[in-house]
C-alpha cells in the first residue's frame, strides 16, 4: 500500500519534470529568448544588456535549467519582467484569489453533481432525467466564455440583479471577493456539474445493473437502503478520478471565465503575461497550473485506493 | 477476377455498413438533431460567400449599431458592418481550421497510441509520461504560448491544435490496442511471421478504428471550442476575418445597447457546437461504445 502510494507521488513528480523541461526547451527552441521578445524592437544597447544580465541568459542553457529548477524547488520563480518585480510577488494574491474562486465553485458543484447524477439515474428516461440531461447537455457543451457572455447579458444587463463585471483590484479582501464571485462562480460551476452529472449518472446505471443489486432487490432490501447501502459507495468510487479529470481540465475554462468576469486570478495573470511576452511569468505559470492538475490527479488516485477495500486487500496480500 | 469480385464486395459492404451507421444514427431524435445541424453548417460555409447580402469588411460610419432591420437582418455592429453577412461567413474558418486539425490530430495520435500499445515496454513507458505530462499542462496555456510565439496564421493554428488534440487520442489507441493485442488473431499473426507493420495494418487498425473514430469526432468539437475561445480572447485569427469567437468578443462591450450583435455569433456558435457533440454522441452508440464515463481530458 505505502509502496504502491509512493510511486503515485514518484510518477506525478517525474510528470511535473518533464513539463518543467518541456516548457524551458519550448521557450529556448522557440524563436528568439525571454529578453528580446520582452523588449521587441527595443532589444538593442542597454536594455537588452540589464535584461540579459537579470536574467542571467549570458549563461548556457541547461545551467540556467538547473538554476531556475533548484529555485522553484524552493519556491523561487525568478523575476517579472513587465511586473519588474520578483514573480511570487505578483503570484501570490493572483493564487489566493484563484482559489477562493475554484474552491467555492468546488464546493457547490460536486454536492450539487452528485444528487443531479442520482436523480437522473434513478428516474433514467423519465421526464426529471430528461429535464436534467438535456440542461446538462446545454452547458457542457457550450463553451465557458459564451455562458459567462450569456450571463452578464441576461443577469446583469436585463434583470440588473448583479455587477456583470468584477472591479476590484487583485488584493482584494476575502469578503469583497465573496460578493464579487457569484456569477463567476454559476459559470463555472455549471459546466463543472454538468459533466460531474452525467458521470455520476452513468456510474449508478452501471452499478444499478449489476449481480449484487439485482440479488439484493430479489432479497426485498428496501429500495432507498439499497441504494445508499448497495449503489452509491460502488457507483461513487470511480466516478472520483473521473470529477478530479474534470477539475484538471477545467482550468483551461476558468482562464476563460476569468478574462470574461475581469476577475484577478491565475487565469487572467496567463493573459495578461502572455500579452506582455513576460516569458518567465509564463514558465512559472505552466509550472502551478500543471502541479495543481498533477496534484488533483494524486488525490483522486490516493483516495480511490484508500476507499477501495478490494485493492487495499490485494496489496497486503502482495 | 475472383479477387475483383471480392474487393467489389467489400467496398460494396464498407458502404453499405456506412449507410447503416448513418441509418442508426439517425434513427434516435438527438442523433437526427445533430446531424440535421452538423449538415446545416457544412452546407452554409459552402454557400455563404455567394449568398451574403454585404461586404463583410465594408466598414461604414453611418450604420453603426443599428437594430435588426429589412435591411440588415441581424443589425450591424460598433464599426457598421452587417452582422448577418458576418454570422454566416463565421463558421468557415472555424469548421476549416478545426477539421484538418482533427485529422492531424486522428493520424498521429492513433498511429502513436497503437505503436505504443503493440510494442509496449521501455518505448512505451516514456512516450506515456510525455503524453502525460503534456496532458497536465492546460491547453489554454499551450495554445496561447504556441500562437504567441509562433504567430496566429491558420498555417500555425491547424498544426498547432492537431498536435495539442492528439495526445489524448493517443491514450484511447493504446487502450483499444491493448484491448485487442491478448486475441489470438494477433498472436496467430505474429507465429505467421508478419512483421509490426503489417500486424498494425491487417489486424489492429480495422479492429480500434471505432473507438479512434468516435474519439476523433469528440475532439472535432473540443478543438472548436478550444478554436473559438483562442479567437475570443484575440490569440486566433486576425480581423477583420469574419469569426465567431472574434465577433463575440467585439461586441460583448456594447451589448448593454447592442445585444444583437453579440446574440448571432452566439447561436452561430452554440448551435455547431451542439451539432458536432450530438453527433459523435450518436456516432458512438450507433458503434457501441460508451463514450459517458469518460473525462474530457
Amino acid at each position: 500500500m505505502l509502496l504502491l502510494i509512493l510511486k503515485r507521488i514518484g510518477l506525478g513528480l517525474i510528470t511535473l519534470f518533464i513539463v518543467s523541461l518541456i516548457t524551458f526547451v519550448g521557450v529556448e527552441v522557440l524563436p528568439g529568448d525571454a529578453c528580446t521578445t520582452y523588449l521587441e524592437r527595443e532589444a538593442y544597447g542597454a536594455a537588452l544588456d540589464t535584461c540579459i544580465k537579470r536574467l542571467g541568459l549570458d549563461v548556457p542553457a541547461y545551467e540556467r535549467y538547473l538554476d531556475w529548477a533548484s529555485n522553484v524547488v524552493r519556491g523561487d520563480f525568478g523575476y517579472s519582467l513587465s511586473g519588474e518585480m520578483p514573480i511570487n510577488e505578483v503570484l501570490g494574491p493572483r493564487v489566493k484569489n484563484s482559489l477562493v474562486l475554484a474552491s467555492v465553485s468546488i464546493l457547490i458543484g460536486i454536492p450539487l453533481a452528485i444528487v443531479l447524477g442520482i436523480i437522473t439515474a434513478l428516474w433514467r428516461d423519465k421526464l426529471p432525467d430528461i429535464m436534467i440531461s438535456t440542461i446538462t447537455i446545454f452547458s457542457m457543451t457550450i463553451p465557458e466564455f459564451i455562458s459567462a457572455t450569456l450571463l452578464i447579458l441576461i443577469v446583469a444587463i436585463w434583470l440588473g440583479w448583479l455587477p456583470g463585471i468584477v472591479i476590484i483590484p487583485s488584493d482584494a479582501t476575502f469578503y469583497e471577493l465573496l460578493s464579487n464571485i457569484i456569477l463567476p462562480v454559476v459559470a463555472i460551476s455549471m459546466i463543472m456539474t454538468a459533466h460531474m452529472a452525467r458521470m455520476v449518472r452513468s456510474s449508478v446505471i452501471q452499478v444499478m445493473a449489476s449481480d449484487y443489486v439485482q440479488m439484493a432487490i430479489l432479497k426485498g432490501v428496501p429500495y432507498w437502503k439499497m441504494v445508499f447501502r448497495h449503489v452509491l459507495p460502488n457507483a461513487l468510487l470511480p466516478a472520483i478520478n473521473v470529477v478530479a479529470l474534470t477539475i484538471a481540465w477545467l482550468l483551461g475554462g476558468v482562464v476563460v471565465t476569468e478574462v470574461v468576469f475581469n476577475y484577478p486570478g491565475l487565469g487572467r495573470l496567463v493573459i495578461e503575461s502572455i500579452s506582455n511576452r513576460d516569458l518567465p511569468v509564463v514558465q512559472a505559470l505552466a509550472i502551478i497550473l500543471a502541479s495543481i492538475y498533477v496534484g488533483i490527479n494524486l488525490i483522486a488516485d490516493l483516495m480511490t485506493l484508500m476507499l477501495n477495500p478490494r485493492l487495499k486487500s490485494l496489496q497486503i496480500r502482495k | 477476377m475472383e479477387s475483383n469480385l471480392i474487393t467489389e464486395d467489400k467496398q460494396k459492404n464498407k458502404l453499405e455498413k456506412a449507410f447503416e451507421i448513418l441509418k442508426t444514427m439517425a434513427s434516435k431524435p438527438s442523433g437526427l438533431i445533430g446531424l440535421t445541424i452538423v449538415l446545416f453548417h457544412v452546407v452554409l460555409a459552402l454557400i455563404s460567400p455567394y449568398i451574403a447580402p454585404y461586404d463583410y469588411k465594408a466598414i461604414s460610419p453611418n450604420t453603426m449599431l443599428l437594430a435588426p432591420s429589412a435591411e440588415h437582418w441581424f443589425g450591424t455592429d460598433s464599426l457598421g458592418r452587417d452582422v448577418f453577412t458576418r454570422t454566416i461567413l463565421g463558421g468557415r474558418t472555424a469548421l476549416t481550421v478545426t477539421f484538418f486539425g482533427s485529422l492531424i490530430a486522428l493520424l498521429w495520435g492513433g498511429l502513436l497510441g497503437i505503436f505504443c500499445g503493440l510494442v509496449g515496454g521501455k518505448i512505451d513507458d516514456v512516450v506515456m509520461r510525455v503524453v502525460d505530462a503534456f496532458l497536465s499542462i492546460p491547453w489554454i496555456l499551450a495554445m496561447l504560448l504556441i500562437v504567441s510565439l509562433l504567430g496566429t496564421s491558420t498555417e500555425v493554428l491547424i498544426p498547432a491544435l492537431g498536435f495539442f488534440y492528439g495526445k489524448g487520442i493517443v491514450r484511447v489507441a493504446r487502450a483499444a490496442t491493448h484491448d485487442v493485442i491478448a486475441k489470438d488473431f494477433i498472436v496467430s499473426a505474429r507465429a505467421r511471421g508478419h512483421s509490426n507493420m503489417s500486424i498494425i495494418w491487417n489486424e489492429i487498425i480495422p479492429n480500434v478504428r471505432d473507438a479512434i473514430l468516435v474519439e476523433g469526432a469528440m475532439r472535432w468539437s473540443w478543438m472548436l471550442l478550444g478554436f473559438s475561445s483562442l479567437s475570443f480572447l484575440g490569440f486566433g485569427v486576425s480581423p477583420p476575418t469574419p469569426d465567431w469567437g472574434l465577433m463575440i468578443s467585439n461586441a460583448r462591450g456594447l451589448m448593454s445597447f447592442a445585444y444583437w450583435s453579440v446574440i448571432a455569433p452566439i447561436v452561430g456558435l452554440s448551435s455547431l457546437i451542439i451539432g458536432i457533440n450530438l453527433t459523435a454522441d450518436a456516432f458512438a452508440k450507433a458503434l457501441g461504445i460508451d463514450r459517458s464515463t469518460k473525462a474530457p481530458v
